[in-house]
């Protein structure tokens, strides 16, 4: 159960994501896929023991975000979100 | 978000496994209370490490900014941060990082601070950075705490709350309180809330930081006594206390 395994949250992946997005993104806003809910980054929970992280929804679990950094690619997965938001005055 | 690099220019313990970081980084963009920072350490293998620390210092510091590190035991990082590094040293940084868990001094609201373990250090930032821009919001602080040891930062939380009566402090000891201090130790429950921080109806920013079982416990004790979603910033430390 990923619940028994210990997470964060987003913020701790802002700094990684930092490198791809020019906008912060603990304060963006995405919408779960699965369940509709939205929240921000920052309150997603974070699991990071594997190379790279996975960002799942706080209400339901579904997975939002995986970002695994390969030799010399990162690879970013987004498609558990049905949007994501960020505040266009920060960029 | 590039990599600046910061010399250690001060060092204070602040408890028997927890350290200072004073960081002079020359260019530093500046920072608002409750962000962090990524710091990276590379061997000379080249093999490196990054972890998260949230920043202790108020954002007036001048090209400066302050890590609180807790020591976890066998971590990568932190025994080197607390045991080995030395004035002078050099440390990578990047950041600063996070624009969700943040509190302007032009705020107006009335604060909830609540704290479990070393979550206290970027809730310090939003103390400090509300003395250092004379902000007169009203604060108050509940933190969490395993034994009066354990305690960061308990002089200048002194300080602060008998010179300015609006920023008050309540602690909540889980393993040994002081000799007949009032409440038992025990966990943050939902009597100690209800007594010890803003009633929802003040509509009360709040800032929630520590590990993710206490801060789960406590952001529902707050959505379940009506205080609005929407208000209740949460910040969650790794078991471990490295974040990363």
């Amino acid at each position: 159960m990923s619940s028994q395994i210990p997470y964060l949250d987003g913020n701790a992946a802002a700094g990684e994501l930092s490198k791809i997005f020019a906008i912060d993104v603990t304060n963006a806003e995405g919408q779960c896929a699965n369940c509709g809910a939205k929240r921000r980054f920052a309150e997603t929970h974070l699991y990071v023991q594997a190379p790279g992280f996975v960002a799942r929804c706080p209400v339901c679990q579904h997975i939002l975000l995986r970002l695994a950094n390969g030799r010399r690619r990162v690879f970013l997965d987004m498609r558990g979100m049905t949007y994501f938001s960020l505040d266009a005055n920060e960029a | 978000m590039i990599w600046y690099v910061g010399t250690v220019v001060a060092l204070h313990d602040e408890t028997a496994t927890a350290r200072t970081i004073a960081l002079q980084v020359p260019d530093w963009p500046g920072h608002v209370a409750g962000q962090h920072v990524d710091v990276r350490l590379t061997a000379l293998d080249g093999y490196s490490a990054v972890r998260s620390y949230s920043i202790a210092s108020a954002p007036n510091s001048e090209q400066g900014v302050e890590i609180t590190v807790e020591r976890v035991p066998n971590g990568e990082v932190s025994p080197y941060l607390t045991q080995e590094i030395a004035i002078g040293d050099r440390l990578e940084l990047r950041g600063p990082i996070g624009g969700w868990f943040v509190w302007h001094s032009q705020q107006t609201e009335p604060v909830q601070l609540i704290a479990g373990g070393s979550g206290i250090v970027p809730l310090m930032a939003t103390i400090r950075s509300r003395a250092s821009a004379g902000s007169t919001v009203p604060f108050r602080l509940l933190y969490s705490v395993r034994e009066p040891g354990a305690i960061f930062y308990r002089d200048e939380l002194r300080t602060l709350s008998d010179r300015d009566r609006s920023v008050t402090v309540t602690y909540a000891f889980t393993r040994a309180a002081p000799k007949g201090w009032p409440r038992p130790p025990s966990r943050v429950d939902a009597a100690l809330i209800a007594q010890a921080t803003w009633p929802a109806n003040l509509a009360p920013s709040c800032y929630v930081c520590g590990p993710a079982p206490f801060v789960e416990t406590v952001a529902t004790f707050l959505t379940t006594t009506d205080h609005d979603r929407d208000k209740i910033r949460t910040e969650r430390f790794g078991p471990t206390g490295e974040r990363k």
